[in-house]
């Protein structure tokens, strides 16, 4: 997560002879709304069924089936667009966008086109040079369609319609990204967002987040938009920065040739790492889009509009604003802690379970440093995580109240991850407490001093790079248990 | 006692209340005479066997209370109906049995009525003769080699040969009350949103609307009470207080306001039409209604309108028929290849044309110039209707503006077959409620309708006044079962 954090770059420039080139790109993300229910019929959407076994008469389009709108898609959407600063339309229509395919059951997909249900909004990204701005253009619903699978039997297409008719929010970005590196941040802003609204999982893995990615190049400083090609459907932020890369590269080689650019639609092949032309624009679909008929328009009242106002959550924008003033967390700590609801959660109960005494620092560094290096060794979300906020909030408290060092505590750490175990019942079980009884440590120290007299003496001469070897000997005389800072000062007395 | 198949519904619904004959028994009836009436191609797929042994189950346990108590019913080929093959008029969905049952068939089986099968209709309810089914056209029981009307053509022949007491269909710019007013029955096509579309294999989602087709109005006012309901899964259902439309039916409409709107006088129209509706005046003054010249001025437009949005409706509508999850497929080299095959020998030519029609109109570069005016347009015939109501109650206006023609005379002709939903498709376009009723015959004695346009929601005085005029009228159907010699 730092690694991003550290590495990032608002711009992407290109170098050719005499021409410096910059990239320009927006964006349509797919998110899968998270809804137990599809958006026109009552079908589960859970993930990874077997193939066709959560379809209903209205998803696979049997004759006079007719959709009808699953209301807590819209409050999603509603809630989305109000988390994107967006203007949500108190009147919009769904469309149909008609094309033949296998995995289409109707013959269309059932969409939103001239009037979207969210408007223009925004999106504040945090880059290394500072805040930027997105500008988002609209979100609107549409149905998803089903998944045709060619690799299965020699001869057939399989068609599997689980996915069919399962809610989407597409939101469209203005052209406003620069770089893969901000590609990377808008993507993790959006997904942070609505994981914060609960209305997407933002899970790329399973498809719940796949993204349109548009190109263009133009010579750094112009203000006009160059033509633009569409890559098709790419489902990871990897593959997205390579493909813009690749894209940029192949259009700024088209340019410096002499040639033109032809605006049409790319796939990427992730195994070459290139993209190829899918469809030219001469050979683009009509998609006849009209509204359809079996629906009536969407319409939204102010009233409905504020009772999902009341109910958003802080987001991670204001909540990042929150704990640099609440818990004095510098703005890249609150950054970090933030960009993952369950990571500011765990902080947030971490921080409630410390209790009165609470230590931010060692919580930030113990939540970034040591627990995020297990989460990323074993591959796994913080939601996930071995130890407890309340355990590691009372191993913190353990350091911070001097029952042991820094160093025992990793240690036990490393034992906690056993099962979530209790700081307190390790350091019992292997007596692993901190010594910070003086008369204890002073007859340590003195049979210390005593076995190694001629040493003491240099010291007291004026070797004094001694003490480190006698603070040496006491820790390890101690089991590694002596509370270091009063080594220190009986060593200084008694020497 | 006169032969059950010729009684209607009320009589039927009295007679089994009264013990005086059993559910197994009209069952019986109407299936001999089913049997009997092939000739005609009124059903796609019969459900007689299973009828029986419901109707016998019925008769075991009887329950009295109910509204359609043992009645059986044939219904348009497309309500989808619970293991009961349904077709849509199509060689696509030629093998398609349903695993569901359309709201409006349950409102129906729900009060008692029993399924006896499912009847002809010109493919995906598009046509104005029952011609474009892929099941063959349909004969109309007033004379051989006569078209039915459509798209419900199967329905209103079957019910003016007494093959059913009463029917469904569905009318997305006059498939209820066209073939109503071709066959001397009543057809009511209800308020947008009255009825749920759920489970109705669609047309023009913004126009189907499923509707009673009886003999007479009062018949029409009781099937209409079952099948209209406030159904939650159908978006464009619309939750508003439902009459009791059969116990709340008046031949009192003594100063009610009927407007005549004056640009539904189209240059060409019949004479016989012309007189047809100045009759229908005077019956209307005759019942004490006040009569009112209106205009409605954008009736013109509606035609085109409805030749726009409708078809773009159903391009998309029809994309699910793919060969890919249920219906017809044939095979092919590729996806595309499949795709191409299936739906070119699924569908019939008049749904191809509606496609390539419909397709075109959404199209980006026409889009504007096509659908987008046709919708404005839309709004502003709805407009000419609310201006009017704010001067009368309903409208008086004929069904159609011929009577019915001969098989294969206008099958050549796209446009002259449009022609025949004039005065129906401005009710859809609206989305209001609109009933045909038989009011005299042609030269060769042929029925000919009128229709009464209400007010959204206003189905009982659209009723009322048609019950009141069918008194005055006393039109009587001239059936010589001549199919059965």
């Amino acid at each position: 997560m730092d690694a991003i954090m550290s590495k990032n770059n608002s711009e992407y420039l290109i170098e050719r002879k005499d021409n410096v080139y910059e990239v320009v790109i927006g964006l349509e993300v797919h998110a899968q709304v998270t809804s137990n229910s599809k958006l026109f019929s009552s079908s589960s959407t859970k993930f990874g069924a077997e193939p066709n076994t959560q379809v209903s008469l209205v998803d696979a389009a049997f004759p006079g089936m007719l959709p009808v709108i699953n209301e807590f898609c819209v409050k999603q959407a509603i809630k989305t667009g109000i988390g994107l600063k967006a203007k949500i339309n108190n009147k919009s229509v769904f469309d149909r966008k008609n094309y033949f395919y296998a995995d289409l059951p109707q013959g269309y997909q059932i969409s939103q086109y001239k009037y979207p249900i969210v408007g223009e909004g925004n999106v504040i990204l945090d880059m290394p040079e500072g805040q930027k701005q997105v500008g988002i253009e609209r979100l609107h619903l549409e149905q998803d369609a089903g998944k045709s699978i060619h690799d299965v039997d020699p001869r057939n297409t399989l068609v599997d319609l689980n996915r069919s008719g399962v809610a989407l929010m597409e939101i469209v970005s203005k052209p406003d990204l620069r770089s893969p590196d901000e590609v990377n941040a808008y993507i993790k802003k959006l997904r942070s967002i609505m994981r914060y609204l609960g209305t997407c999982d933002g899970n790329m893995q399973e498809g719940s987040l796949r993204a349109d990615v548009n190109v263009s190049v133009r010579i750094k400083g112009s203000t006009d938009l160059g033509t633009r090609c569409e890559i098709k459907n790419v489902n990871s932020i990897k593959f997205m920065q390579m493909a813009i890369i690749y894209e940029a590269n192949r259009q700024v080689d088209l340019i410096e040739e002499g040639e033109e650019i032809d605006q049409e639609t790319r796939l990427f092949d992730t195994k070459k790492n290139e993209t190829r032309s899918m469809r030219s624009k001469e050979d683009a679909h009509d998609y006849r889009y009209f509204p359809d008929p079996d629906l009536l328009p969407l319409e939204i009242t102010d009233e409905f509009i504020d009772q999902l106002k009341s109910e958003i959550p802080e987001l991670p924008d204001d909540k990042k604003k929150r704990f640099i003033d609440e818990f004095k967390v510098s703005p890249y700590e609150a950054t970090i802690l933030v960009s993952d609801i369950d990571t500011a959660k765990y902080f947030e109960e971490v921080v409630a379970k410390m209790g009165k005494n609470r230590d931010m620092k060692l919580a930030v560094n113990w939540i970034t440093g040591e627990l995020f290096a297990v989460l990323n060794e074993k591959n796994i979300e913080i939601a996930q995580s071995p130890i407890s906020a309340k355990n590691l909030a009372k191993l913190i408290n353990l350091i911070k109240n001097g029952t042991i060092s820094g160093k025992i505590a990793k240690t036990i750490f490393e034992l906690m991850l056993d099962g979530d175990i209790d700081p307190q019942i390790i350091v019992e079980e292997k007596g692993l407490k901190q010594e910070s009884d003086p008369k204890a440590l002073e007859a340590l120290i003195d049979k210390i001093i005593n076995d190694n007299r001629e040493k003491a003496i240099e010291y007291k001469q004026g070797k004094e790079k001694l003490f480190g070897f006698f603070v040496g000997q006491a820790m390890k005389a101690s089991g590694g248990k002596a509370n270091p800072q009063l080594i220190n000062e009986i060593l200084k007395k008694k020497l | 006692m006169t032969e059950i198949t010729s009684l209607s519904l009320f009589e039927l619904i009295k007679n089994i209340k009264e013990k005086k004959i059993s559910s197994n028994e009209v069952a019986k009836s109407f299936i001999d005479r089913s049997e009997k009436s092939k000739k005609l191609n009124a059903y796609v797929t019969e459900n007689f066997e299973n009828c029986l042994q419901l109707s016998k189950e019925f008769d075991n346990k009887p329950n009295f209370d109910l509204k359609l108590p043992g009645i059986p019913i044939a219904v348009k080929d497309l309500f989808c109906t619970n293991e009961v093959r349904t077709t849509a008029g199509s060689n696509i969905l030629n093998n398609f049995v349903p695993t569901y049952e359309s709201t409006v068939t349950q409102n129906i089986w729900n009060e008692g009525g029993i399924l006896l099968g499912k009847l002809n209709c010109d493919e995906f309810a598009m046509g104005s003769s029952n011609e474009t089914s892929f099941f063959g056209n349909v004969q109309n029981p007033i004379a051989e080699d006569l078209v039915p009307g459509g798209s419900s053509g199967g329905s209103s022949a079957a019910l003016a040969a007494n093959l059913t007491p009463v029917t469904i269909g569905t009318d997305t710019g006059g498939s209820i009350r066209q073939p109503a007013s071709f066959t001397g029955t009543v057809g009511l096509k209800p308020t947008y949103g009255s009825c749920s579309r759920y489970g109705i294999v669609a047309f023009a989602s913004s126009l189907d609307q499923a509707g009673p087709m009886s003999k007479d109005v009062k018949d029409s006012s009781i099937l209409l009470e079952v099948i209209s309901s406030f159904d939650k899964k159908d978006s464009t259902s619309i939750d508003f207080k439902r009459n009791n439309y059969s116990s709340e039916l008046t031949r009192n409409i003594k100063g009610l306001k009927i407007g005549i709107p004056k640009e539904y006088r189209v240059d060409g129209m019949p004479d016989e039409i012309e007189k047809l509706w100045k009759k229908g005046i005077e019956y209307a003054k005759d019942c004490g209604a006040e009569i009112i010249d209106i205009s409605l001025p954008h009736t013109s437009y509606a035609l085109p309108t409805y030749y726009i949005v409708a078809p773009a409706e159903a391009s998309s509508n029809l994309a699910r028929y793919d060969g890919v999850k249920y219906g017809l497929r044939s095979s092919g080299e590729s996806l595309i290849d499949m795709y191409e095959k299936t739906r070119s020998e699924g569908f019939g030519e008049e749904v191809k044309r509606r496609i390539m029609i419909g397709t075109y109109v959404l199209s980006s570069g026409y889009y504007d110039a096509y659908y987008l005016k046709a919708q404005k347009v839309r709004q502003l015939i709805k407009q000419d209707f609310d201006q009017a109501y704010n001067k009368v109650d309903a409208i008086l206006t004929p069904s159609t503006p011929s009577s019915a023609f001969k098989i294969g005379e206008k099958s050549n002709d796209p446009v002259s077959m449009y022609l025949n939903d004039i005065f129906t498709v401005p009710v859809n376009l609206a989305g209001l409620p609109g009933i045909s009723i038989p009011a005299g015959t042609d030269k060769n004695n042929y029925p000919l309708g009128l229709q009464i346009i209400g007010k959204p929601f206003d189905e009982q005085t659209v009723l009322n006044i048609a019950y009141s005029m069918e008194e005055k009228i006393n039109y009587k159907n001239y059936i010589s079962d001549w199919w059965m010699q």
